[in-house]
């Protein structure tokens, strides 16, 4: 109970934006129509992903300073959470693309680039499940995970504001210009960020606490 | 000819007057008509409250269950530490 506010603001978060979220007006703009509200779901994966993976990347440096498991167990489940969120931003994203671009996918470089860059945290998990001795998984998958995120956010970020996108956020106008988004859905879209980039914050931790007992368990057994 | 265009301004720049209001408000008219369609419907008949309802207990219910697992976590935690 001591330092659990985040994990209630989370609760409260959530609940608001699955409310306010349907409730509150949109602009009415053509082809997005209602789909507009997608935008309190499916953008937060992103959101959250990045701050997940971003601190992953912190858990790894630090692993690197000071080699413990725990560390080590901190950085896996952070990049694993990031990943769910990834794949779960890549699956609502297609299903938006498929309702008003028409297709499931379309060979967009902000969606290549993001599918990508999928991939290259895929290969995280597989080169951590190809080590038997724990302390090379760790001090490898740290090293591959300081390098997968900094091949990724270009990706992500950058790469695809290079070129003509029909993404927004993407073709040199970032995501965030006034004429995207306007007063009433900022009353959602922030707290939806913070909202979901917490829960993603939330899981991670309970997946790491879970691997960290279990270690502990281990260990008992062992002595 | 150039005179008689002269001579009909007046007759035209009242036709114009009258007119061009009438345009406006023709325009303003059809504009409901050409913004892009909502559910517009499905507020009106407050059926949206009842997604809103189920969408909130499904939340609601996920929540409890991350915070009852939270809970364990944390007797689990307390009895492997003595």
């Amino acid at each position: 109970m001591k330092q659990n506010w985040w994990k209630a603001l989370t609760v409260v978060l959530l609940l608001y934006v699955s409310v306010a979220g349907l409730l509150l007006p949109v602009p009415r703009l053509a082809i997005l129509n209602e789909t507009i509200r997608n935008l309190y779901f499916h953008v937060p994966m992103w959101f959250g992903m990045t701050f997940i993976l971003a601190a992953s990347v912190y858990y790894s440096v630090r692993y690197l300073r000071t080699p413990t498991p725990a560390l080590d167990i901190r950085a896996h489940e952070a990049a694993r959470t990031g990943i769910l969120m990834g794949f779960v931003g890549l699956a609502t994203g297609s299903i938006w693309a498929k309702y008003t671009w028409g297709e499931w996918w379309t060979n967009d470089p902000k969606l290549n680039g993001a599918a990508i860059a999928m991939l290259i945290y895929g290969a995280y998990l597989v080169l951590r499940s190809s080590f038997t001795d724990e302390q090379q998984r760790a001090r490898v998958s740290a090293i591959y995970n300081i390098f997968a995120f900094a091949t990724a956010m270009p990706l992500f970020y950058i790469l695809p504001r290079l070129t003509d996108s029909l993404h927004p956020g993407a073709g040199g106008n970032p995501a965030f210009a006034k004429y995207d988004l306007d007063s009433n859905m900022r009353l959602v879209f922030y707290p939806a960020v913070i909202g979901w980039t917490l829960l993603a914050f939330w899981l991670a931790q309970l997946a790491s606490r879970v691997s960290l007992l279990k270690l502990k368990v281990y260990e008992k057994q062992l002595a | 000819m150039k005179n008689s265009l002269l001579k009909l301004r007046p007759a035209l720049l009242l036709l114009l007057a009258v007119l061009l209001p009438m345009l406006r408000a023709a325009a303003q008219a059809t504009a409901p008509v050409d913004q892009p369609e909502m559910a517009d419907a499905l507020r009106q008949s407050g059926k949206i409250y009842v997604v809103v309802a189920v969408i909130t207990v499904v939340l609601a219910g996920l929540l409890f269950f991350l915070i009852s697992l939270d809970r364990k976590l944390t007797r689990l935690e307390k009895e492997v530490r003595e």
